[in-house]
Formats: C-alpha cells, structure tokens, sequence
C-alpha cells in the first residue's frame, strides 16, 4: 500500500491529561497520553470501560476541552483544513427527522445551498447503500440501518478524518460483521472521502480486523500500555494463525499488571487495601466461569479468546470476571490464559454450603474491605454497623460513584458467603440473618 | 431553495380540486376564525361599552361569552408559551440565569394566583386607563400565571435531559444555537410541553372564571364572558342560568380538547424520543380529517415559515470542531456573584421595612391561625379523597376496557372548573342550614380530587400483568393483596395525583371559603376567607401577607410531606 510514502501526520495529540469532577482535583481519567494520527490508517483505541478512551476521541472531536494538554489538527497540500466527524455507538439520530434530513444536517449547518445540500447527501446516502430508505424516520429502521445513516451523515461533510465510538457494539453479532466488511471495502477501495479512520472498540477481533495499528489503554487512569502494528495483509481472515496469535498476544498484554515484579496479593483492582475498587460482578456468574472452565473442554485452563468466543463475551464482561477470580484465588492469569487454582476445581465440584464456605474463607482472607466490615462488626455488642460510615471511608480514596459500587458488590458478596448482611430499610450492616 | 418549498406548495394547489373532508375542515377552521375576529372587535372597545352592554342572563348570549372566555384562555395560553421559550431556555442554557430562574419558577408554582387577582386588576386598568383592554389583560394575567410556571418548567427539565449524543452531534457539526434549538431542544421538548400546556390550561378555566368578574375594594370590572354570567346568575339567584352556564362550560371544554389539544398531541407524537415504533400512538380524528385534506401543511405554514425567518438572522458558521466549553472570566464571575448578594440584601432590607412598618402581632397570628385551620381541612379532605378514590381507581385502572373509558371522563372532570358548581352546594348549605364551616371545605376539592382518581388509574393499569397473576395463583387476596400489589404498585402516581391535588385546594379554598348565592353568603373560617375578604376590603397589605402565609404553607408541605414521599417511593415502589 501506501507504506513506501513517508507518512504525514495528521492530527497530534500532546500531553493530555483529564479529569472528571471540578478543577482542580477529580478523578483522573487519561494521563498523559500522546498520539500522532497519520494519513491512511485506520488507528484502534482499545481499552476496557474507565479507560478514557472514549474521552480521548472526544477530545480530539472538540467535544470537551482537556484540562492539560493540546490537541493540534495540521494542515497539508492535499488537505488544507483537516475537519472530523464522529460516528455514535448510540447512533445519535434525530428521530423526527428523516433519513435524507438526518445526513444533510452538517451541510445546512454549513450553509450549504440547498441543491447542492440534496446531491451530496443522496451521493452519501447511495454511496453507504441506504437508497430507498431516504424518507423513512429512523424508529422504522433496523439498527443496522441506523448505523448506516449514523456513517452517511458522518461521510456526507467530507472529514479529513472518521471518529467512530464503539460503532458497532450496538449492533448484533451478524449486521455488526456486515457492517464492518462493507466498511472495510469502501476504505480499501478508498471511496470514502476520508484521509483516516479512529476507531475506539472493547472488541479485540474487531480491533485486529480493522485497523493498521492499534493502541491498548490501561484503566483507571486510561494510559497507553502498548501500540501494536497489524500487517496482516487484507482482507484479514479471523481464522487465520497470525490473526489469532496477534488476538492472543493482546489478550495477554491486557491481562499484563502494570508491573510483573507487582506480587499476586496486592490484586489486579486499582487502589490498595480498603480503598480497592471492586467491579459489580455477580456471584453467580463467577461461579458459572469456574464451572466452565473447570469442565471440558478447557480442564482447568482457558486461553481468555476462547472463553470470551465460547461465552460470547466481550472483554468488559469477561477480564472483571477472570481479575475477581484473580482476587480471591480461584484463579491465575498467566498471559493470555486462565488457570484455575485448586481450590478452585475443588470449589466446582461442592455443593451449594460447602461452595459458601469456601466462597466467604477467600472473602474475608483477600478482600480488605469485607474483612474490615466484618471485623468492625464482630467488635460492636450489637453486631451493627451504620453503612454511612463504611461509604465515607471508601470515599476518602475514590469517587463516590466508585464507593458506591464498589460497597454494592462488596454487600453481594457478603450476603452469598452469609458474612454479614445489610438492611436497605435503615442502611446497616449487620451479622444476624433475619428470623 | 425551491426544491424544499415545493412539496408543500403543489399541496396548497391541489386543494383547488376539494372533496368532502376539505369542506368540513374548511367550514370549521373558517368558522372559528370569523368568530375570532368577531370577537377580537370587543376587545379594544372603550371601557364604557361595558356599562352600555351589560352582561345578560339571556342564554342566546351565551356562545358570545363563551367564545371570549375561550379567546382570553387561549391569549394566555401563547402568553405562556412563549414566556415558556424565552425564560425556561435561558435557564437552561445559562448557568447563572438558571440558578435565579429555577427556584424562582418552584416557588411560583406554589403561589395562591386567586390572591393575585386584586395587585394585577389594579395594575392593568392603572395601564390602560378607560379602556377594557386592562381588565381583559388583567384576566389574561391570572391565566398566566396559573399556566407559565409549571410549563416553563417542564420545558426546562426536558431542555436539561436532551440526549448526550444528540447534542454532540450539534456541537460536532457546529450547529449554530438557534438551529440548534430549532433542530434538537424545541422538537425534543415539544411532546412534554403540549401535554403540560393541556394540563396547564385545564387549571386555567379555573381562574378564567374566577377573573372575569372581581370586585377589589370599590372597583367592579365585569367582562363578558362565561364567569360573569355565572356571577350574574348568583347574584340574581338564577338557578337556570346556572344550568346554562355549566352546560356552556362542558361543551366549550370538549370543544377545545377535540379541535385543539387532541390534533396537537396526536402531531407532537412524532417528535416523542423514542427509538423504536410506539404500540398505541395518540390519535385524533380531527388531526386524521386535517390530514386527509392536506390542510395540515397549510395550518403548520406560518410555523416553518417562522422557523425560517428566524434562521436568516443566523450569524456566519462557527468553524465545526471548536472547543464546546467555555471557561467564565473569573473577575465576571466575582461580579455576578457580588450582584446576586446585592440583590438579595435589598430585596430583603425593603421587604423587612415595609413588613415592619405595619405588620402587627394580632395580624400575623390571625394569618397563621387561618392557615392552620385550612391545612386541617386540606389534609383531612385529601386523606378522604384517597379513602375513596385509591380503591375505586385501582379497580378501575385493573380493568383495561374500563380504565379506557373512564379516563378521559376523569380528565374531563378535572378541567370542568368546579367553581362553577359551587352554588348548588351553597343551596344545599342554606337549604338545610349547615355549618358553613365543616360543609364548605369539600368545594375546595370538588375540582382537584380528579387528580388523585386519574393517576391512580394510570398507575394500577400499569402494574405489570405478571405481577398480578403471580399474587392470583399464590392466593394473595384481601388486605394483604392491597398492602403488597396494588397500594405499593400506584404509590408513585397516587403521590404525583395527590401533591396536584392538595396544591389546587389550597388554591381553591380562596374562593371555597366564602360563597355567596343571591344575599346569602356564607363564609367559613380559613385562610382563604381572610384572603378574599381581605380582598373585597380592598386591603392590599393583609392580602399580601395572606398570600406569603399561604404560599410558605404550599411549599412546605410540599419539601415536608410530597417530596420525601414521592422520593420514597421513586427509590423502593417504581416497577421498572
């Protein structure tokens, strides 16, 4: 391809640091990321959800202003004035308006004189195939459809470059695969009016699928861990062993803790001790992991890919899954594989007691804040304990919205091992189970 | 540019070529229109001709009255409306307007209106002096104010929950922010808007009726309309006339639901945010007629046309893609908030002044004992309103066939302005020589208790089917079937019918607490007594006090009892 021309950069991101909540302060959400966008690529942020990445698209849309940093946009001979254009995960149509009405929005905002305004966008909307569709309202659309709109209205202002924000996670699995291959075929036949293509997905597949490089964010702040080049040559067969070795390969650099040297006990989740942020994630569901990765065919170990195909996962769903196991050592993530710990195997074959048992010895021995709740109410004559108090501990080191959750998983966790309990009625913790 | 007007324009021409449809929308639509004009000619007469034509008794004249008490409610109703654009969008747009704005707006929503009445007559006649122009004015005014405040802010809550994504987009296309508004908030407020205005305007028939004819100390002003001929037939105790009059009332009220407010919904539904298409959408058989007759394009004409005149006084693009938020200088802040904090002292310095100035002990503790009683009344009144209606609208509301057809009845009832009836009661009071002072405190929510029946329907038709079978086959009956399904189940909209209803009577007790039929007046005591004698007396300064003892009444029961209520029950009882 285009690879022997030296490369002109197109939009360079500096320094960026952003926070959420008020300045000065707030929980920070990017720190310090640099990015350099070429022409002809297509770029993939992939992270998981708190990884910021999200915020970082936006931020070079021009929807939020980062509080540190600099987002330049840079001219060249053959694109003088290199503009964006975004498409939503959400779609983001305007239901009273039609199709044809939603695609010429960004011309008339622009002035754009209205015959002209009418050729360009049913040059886009035939351009992306929705022909036929051109005065339907978007409510009477399949959600494939919607996207499509979503991408012609993005096309129709011919932007130097394509923001897309997780386009196709709305989407199910097959118009999603469609929707990407047609995707893939406008760009390499570079029909597309665009120089370059951003994309932000939680999808590993997806990512290795698209993109020509691909940058992975740590969570919480969303960091930029590593940049990989994808030269596996198009079109790009998912079977493929390069392509799944490449799928492993990332798989393994997101389950990478930040440093190896870091010991097992300190945990996977941001912040130490009490002040860990523990992800929402049922009790049944860990116990429904155990189980398959205990049966066959994995015997105890499973490489995340597969488990993530098999379960029809994505990795949002599945790493919080696998770090809890982690955790509570039911599990171990070597590379990109999930190896459960005897205790684990043993676990799997329990019974429903015994499970408990196990369940609330892992609790209280590795996660600090159950054992804190616990220990305070053991102390107390009255085996109670306000669950105010607990909040504002937690809200020391995180935000509130954090605390929350994470005193929400915490409560799950304790009633399933019968630790403690908590009463919604008069927001209290306390160790007898009702008569 | 002639390509987009060009659809509408060919539909204009083909209306040469009329059928039947368009001959009944065209006689109705010219029909209204002839008596509007008609009726607009009254309105700027001198004030005199007031005397000269006196309000008649004579039920012929009914339709002429009828019609300007429809063309005052519907003055204020674009008073409304656009007071409704211009202040709820400041708020929501600017931040510091916003702070003073919506507060503002929640504390007017709990202002007794009726007390109003007597500042605002002397104000508008003082304004256009010998001209019937300030009275009607005056009456429009009262409207208004029983309208603007909860619609302002309904479209402000919509302007602050337009979708994230949506308004990124017009950030990100750089739209200016009057398409914006054009193009996003206006479309995605409208649904919300046109059912609070058709709730709004069921509150005003209220004080139309009240408005039209009102005595402040020595100055009567009489407009012709439906609520001085009910004032007239009282006065002559004409027990007829007030037949007429409330079957007037009734017709007027179903008129303008079915040709305005049902065709306005069924429109505004296509500007609901919703993804996916709706079951049942509103329908309306005078919007499927003007459909028919391809009139509606004519109709919503001026509308677009508006739309684009507004858009050519657009200024130059904004280059897409610039930074959407904007730091406040911090010096322009410092002096903004150093404005507010002087405001604020003066405002309070000169009320305290003037409040001290003649403000005694024996009045402050007449007011405040008044009140006392009133809300006695009012909350007994609703404790027995819910005793009634509670049972009856889940059992209704339980059966979808009935619940259809009782519902608009309700809602019907709730607009029918129950002042109107309040001289039957007053015969009946008389009659039988009652105690004023138990027997009177039902008129005061004789109008509002329909808001407790018709949420309640609402409420318990949307309980969950499985939820009721699962309680069925378990054998969950009797008492125990209403503390678990049925009274968690309409707890929230039973809370929401409520609040409306207790705000209305407190409202209503103004003119609940004194009735009058022919020389018989009859007079309870409460709050609202003190209010409207006080207002008879021509006594600016215990209105005033009236009015600010009430209005701290509304709005701490509302903080005190229905938002704790209704927060309880968002958090534990809603079933979604």
């Amino acid at each position: 391809m285009a690879t022997i021309v030296p490369a002109q950069p197109l939009i360079e991101v500096k320094g960026l640091n952003h926070f959420y909540g008020p300045p000065p302060g707030g929980h920070l959400v990017l720190e310090n990321v640099d990015l350099t966008l070429y022409q002809n690529e297509v770029v993939g942020l992939l992270g998981r959800s708190g990884s910021g990445k999200s915020t970082l698209l936006r931020s070079i849309a021009g929807l939020i202003q980062p509080r540190q940093g600099t987002v330049t946009r840079i001219a060249s001979p053959d694109c003088p004035d290199p503009s964006v254009a975004m498409v939503f995960q959400t779609f983001a149509l305007f239901p009273w308006l039609t199709v044809l009405q939603n695609v010429e929005l960004g011309l008339e905002a622009q002035k754009v004189p209205a015959p002209e305004r009418r050729t360009r966008a049913l040059a886009a909307i035939d351009l992306i195939g929705l022909d036929g569709f051109e005065n339907a309202y978007p409510k009477e659309l399949s959600g494939g459809m919607r996207q499509r709109v979503g991408l012609a209205r993005a096309l129709v202002v011919n932007p130097a470059l394509l923001l897309m924000d997780e386009p196709f996670s709305a989407l199910d699995v097959l118009t999603a695969e469609t929707l990407r291959t047609d995707l893939l075929d406008l760009w390499s036949e570079g029909r597309m009016p665009i120089q370059s293509i951003l994309i932000v997905t939680h999808n590993i597949e997806e990512a290795v699928q698209m993109c020509d490089r691909i940058l992975v964010f740590s969570s919480n702040p969303g960091r930029v861990v590593a940049e990989i080049k994808v030269d596996i040559p198009r079109p790009r067969d998912r079977l493929d062993p390069p392509f799944r070795a490449l799928v492993d390969d990332i798989y393994a650099r997101m389950t990478a803790r930040p440093s190896d040297a870091a010991p097992l006990r300190e945990g996977v989740f941001p912040g130490t001790g009490i002040a860990m942020v523990l992800p929402h994630v049922s009790t049944n569901t860990l116990a429904g992991l155990i189980e398959e990765v205990d049966g066959t065919p994995f015997n105890g170990q499973a490489s995340m890919a597969e488990l993530a195909d098999s379960l029809n996962f994505e990795i949002d769903d599945l790493f919080p899954m696998a770090e809890t196991l982690q955790l509570l050592r039911f599990a171990e993530l070597r590379g990109a594989q999930l190896l459960l710990t005897p205790a684990a195997r043993r676990y799997a074959q329990a019974d429903v007691d015994h499970r408990k048992a196990m369940f609330g010895e892992a609790l209280l021995a590795h996660v600090p804040l159950a054992g804190h709740i616990r220990r305070i109410l053991d102390e107390r004559a009255s085996h109670k304990a306000p669950a105010r108090r607990f909040r504002d501990e937690l809200e020391d080191h995180m935000s509130p919205d954090f605390a929350s959750e994470t005193l929400k998983t915490v409560t799950n966790w304790g009633r399933y091992a019968e630790v403690f309990t908590y009463h919604e009625d008069d927001d209290q913790f306390s160790l007898e189970d009702p008569q | 540019m002639t390509s987009t007007r060009l659809p509408s324009f060919s539909r204009m021409l083909r209306l040469s070529r009329p059928n039947r449809e368009d001959a009944i929308a065209f006689a109705i639509l010219s029909g209204l229109a002839v008596l509007v004009f008609r009726t607009a000619e009254g309105v700027v007469a001198p004030l005199s001709s007031l005397d000269l034509e006196p309000v008649t008794l004579d039920p012929a004249h009914l339709p002429y009255y009828a019609l300007r008490t429809v063309l005052r409610m519907f003055a204020a109703l674009f008073a409304s409306t656009v007071f409704t654009l211009v202040v709820a969008t400041l708020a929501a747009r600017s931040r510091h307007a916003g702070r003073l704005i919506v507060p503002a707006l929640d504390i007017l929503q709990s202002v007794p209106i009726l007390g109003f009445l007597t500042f605002t007559v002397t104000f508008f006649m003082n304004l256009f002096p010998g001209s019937v122009l300030g009275v009607e004015l005056a009456s429009v005014f009262a409207i208004f104010t029983s309208q603007a405040w909860n619609m302002a802010f309904s479209f402000y809550q919509s302007l602050r929950s337009v979708p994230d994504d949506l308004e990124e987009v017009c950030y990100g296309f750089g739209l200016s922010p009057l398409r914006r508004f054009l193009r996003l908030d206006l479309p995605y407020a409208t649904p919300a808007l046109v059912w609070n205005a058709m709730m709004s305007m069921s509150g005003g028939w209220f004080f139309v009726v009240a408005s039209e004819a009102i005595t402040v100390g020595n100055t009567t002003a009489t407009l012709p309309g439906i609520g001085s001929y009910l004032a007239l037939a009282i006065q002559q105790q004409d027990f007829r006339a007030v037949g007429w009059a409330v079957g007037a009332m009734a017709v007027v009220i179903l008129a303008y639901d079915q040709l305005f407010f049902r065709p306005i919904v069924a429109w505004a539904d296509r500007f609901r945010f919703e993804q996916t298409a709706g079951a049942d959408a509103p329908r309306s058989w005078f919007h499927g007629l003007l459909r028919r007759t391809r009139l509606l394009p004519v109709v919503l004409a001026p509308l677009g046309a508006l739309g684009r005149l507004l858009l050519t006084l657009e200024p130059r693009p904004r280059r897409s893609g610039a930074a959407r938020v904007r730091q406040p200088g911090h010096w322009a802040e410092r002096a903004w908030q150093l404005g507010v904090w002087l405001g604020v002292a003066v405002a309070l310095g000169w009320t305290g002044h003037y409040l001290l100035s003649w403000l005694t002990m024996a009045d402050l503790t007449q007011a405040l004992g008044d009140a006392l009683i009133t809300m006695l009344r009012v909350i007994v009144l609703i404790a027995l309103a819910s005793l009634v209606w509670v049972p009856l609208g889940v059992m209704i509301g339980l059966r979808p066939r009935l619940a259809e057809r009782v519902q608009p009845v309700a809602q019907f009832l709730a607009a029918f302005p129950a002042n109107v009836l309040f001289p039957f009661a007053v015969i009946a009071i008389v009659r039988f020589d009652l105690a004023p002072d138990v027997w009177l405190s039902p008129l005061m929510i004789l109008g509002t208790q329909w808001y407790i029946l018709f949420n309640v329907i609402a409420g318990a038709s949307a309980i969950p089917n499985d939820l009721r079978e699962a309680a069925g086959m378990f054998g969950v009956k009797g008492w125990q079937w209403w503390r678990q399904v049925a009274l968690p189940g309409v707890f929230p909209y039973y809370v929401t019918g409520a609040l409306t209803a207790s705000g209305g009577s407190w409202n209503a007790s103004i003119v609940a607490e004194v009735v009058t039929w022919g020389d018989h007046h009859l007079r309870a005591h409460g709050l609202g007594a003190y209010i409207a004698d006080a207002t008879t007396a021509g006594n600016y300064r215990q209105v005033a006090l009236g009015i600010a003892v009430m209005s701290l009444f509304v709005l701490g029961f509302n903080r005190l009892v229905w938002r704790p209520l209704y927060a309880f029950g968002e958090r534990r009882l809603r079933l979604s």
